[in-house]
């Protein structure tokens, strides 16, 4: 197990067809929504006629496959961790992660329960975290219009995250998932 | 050699008008939902973006028919007369085009159903269904044509429409142009008939399992398909056009009132969706069929 490796800005904004790419990328963002906890009730406001993400090219998309964004929202709970993992590794490169709400930080007021994590950025790397419990549609446009600066000057870069230190997330999620194995004997069925 | 050339150019021509078409009825949609809505070049974008993100592909079949269904389209898109400009010489048989536009189809279906994904079969699945309800009441329409002119030559109907609004088939033949433009409606997937798409139920369907490129290659193949399909019916119904301008808006007005019908209805299950075509698209094409044979 070697020491977290970080990706340097530079290696990303010198890459000149990187930027061009970018300058793209920033405009059209397609997101998946996944809504386990609380707070999937502030996205409808924020998708349609009063705060109307559309104009800023944010979009839903219904699969991990089509999506370029990842929005957790609420608390993970150790269950929902092992779904939230293969969804990301679904998802193709560039992909970036948004936490939403207090839970996905720190764990908020599900901090000391047994059945939650409490830190997200442990597991997958997040690329922003949208604070407030839980955050208003502002605050969501907000971060979203924040996301696309930093796709803009390269620094939204938590897949390469992902690929240098898979070791290190592997190694977090396994302690977290061998809870969720079964405590009661299945008479060996699955 | 100039051909070659001529192809090119009219294939990015195709694929540039629908994308833009795309656009501009995204922002149309937006603001009748009193939203600003994206900038209408936010298709260019969202196909450059699909194109620089790294893809996911499941076997050989996958990438050869995705590029198979692009191929069909723009196969029969060298056969629509922009304004009676043709990439070479040909009389634009209108049959031809009927037989090109399913390979598009049929490529993109078996692309997505050798992705292996079961909501990709269900989205496949009806589709087909949705082609048999719309591809009979059109072949009907087409038959109302042989049995006026005898010929599908898409040049030859157009020229029997010069000189006037009063020649075009809108006037001349309203039933079928109901019938087609309900047909249109089912083609293009817009909103009564868009059940094989259904983000919310079926994941978005033929889509479900296409990453990166490949779903730039399905949005640059639906853009295609919205340039042959409104081209279709500029040419037959509304009398084509002198320039390529003219004919190019025309066509934008035929898929902007598309995008303002799919704003007002909601979504047919799809054997309602094949019952309703059949009952009243097909009904009105056998009324004009009729109407042609009596009138001759
Ligand atoms: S941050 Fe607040 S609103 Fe969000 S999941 Fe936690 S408790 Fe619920």
């Amino acid at each position: 197990m070697g020491d977290f490796i970080t990706v340097s800005r530079q290696e990303i904004v010198d890459n000149k067809w990187e930027r061009v790419l970018n300058f793209f990328r920033q405009r059209s963002l397609w997101m998946l929504y996944y809504c386990t906890g609380c707070g999937a009730v502030e996205l409808p406001p924020t998708m349609t006629s009063r705060f109307d993400m559309e104009r800023f090219g944010i979009g839903p998309m219904a699969t991990p496959r089509q999506a370029d964004i990842l929005l957790i929202t609420g608390y993970v709970s150790a269950k929902t961790l092992k779904r939230i993992v293969r969804s990301y590794e679904q998802m193709p490169d560039p992909k970036y992660v948004v936490g939403f709400g207090s839970c996905p930080v720190n764990g908020g007021i599900y901090w000391d329960s047994y059945a939650t994590i409490n830190y997200l950025d442990k597991y997958i790397p997040v690329d922003l975290s949208l604070t407030g419990c839980m955050p208003r549609p502002q605050a969501v446009l907000d971060g979203l219009l924040t996301l696309i600066q930093m796709i803009d000057k390269g620094e939204a870069v938590g897949h390469k995250k992902y690929q240098l230190n898979y070791e290190w997330y592997k190694k977090n999620q396994r302690e977290v998932l061998e809870r969720t194995a079964p405590v009661l004997d299945t008479g060996g069925l699955k | 050699m100039m051909y070659a050339l001529n192809f090119v150019l009219w294939a990015l021509a195709a694929m540039a008008i629908g994308l833009l078409f795309m656009g501009i009825s995204r922002k149309l949609t937006a603001r009748l939902q009193r939203r600003y809505g994206p900038p209408f070049w936010q298709s260019f974008i969202d196909v450059i973006k699909a194109f620089s993100r790294k893809s996911i592909s499941h076997n050989f079949i996958m990438d050869l028919c995705a590029l198979m269904g692009l191929a069909g389209l723009l196969a029969a898109a060298m056969y629509v007369p922009m304004g009676g400009i043709l990439p070479f010489p040909s009389d634009s048989p209108l049959i031809l085009i009927l037989y090109f536009m399913p390979i598009g189809y049929l490529g993109m279906a078996v692309s997505v159903s050798a992705s292996g994904n079961p909501l990709a079969s269900i989205g496949i699945g009806r589709a087909l269904t949705l082609m048999l309800g719309y591809e009979i009441p059109f072949a009907i329409v087409v038959m109302s044509f042989i049995s006026n002119y005898g010929t599908t030559n898409i040049l030859s109907i157009m020229q029997a429409q010069a000189g006037g609004i009063e020649n075009w088939h809108i006037i001349k033949m309203p039933f079928g142009f109901l019938a087609s433009l309900l047909a249109l409606e089912a083609m293009t997937g817009k909103k009564p008939f868009d059940v094989m798409i259904a983000p919310a139920e079926i994941a978005s369907g033929p889509m479900v399992e296409l990453s990166g490129k490949f779903l730039g290659l399905a949005f640059l193949q639906y853009s295609v398909a919205v340039f042959v399909e409104t081209g279709l019916l500029t040419a037959l119904f509304l009398g084509g056009g002198a320039t390529v301008w003219e004919f190019v808006l025309k066509q934008f007005i035929v898929y902007m009132v598309l995008t303002l019908f799919s704003e007002i209805y909601a979504r047919y299950r799809v054997e309602q969706a094949v019952r309703f075509l059949w009952i009243y698209a097909g009904g009105l094409a056998v009324i004009q069929l009729a109407l042609n044979m009596y009138m001759k």
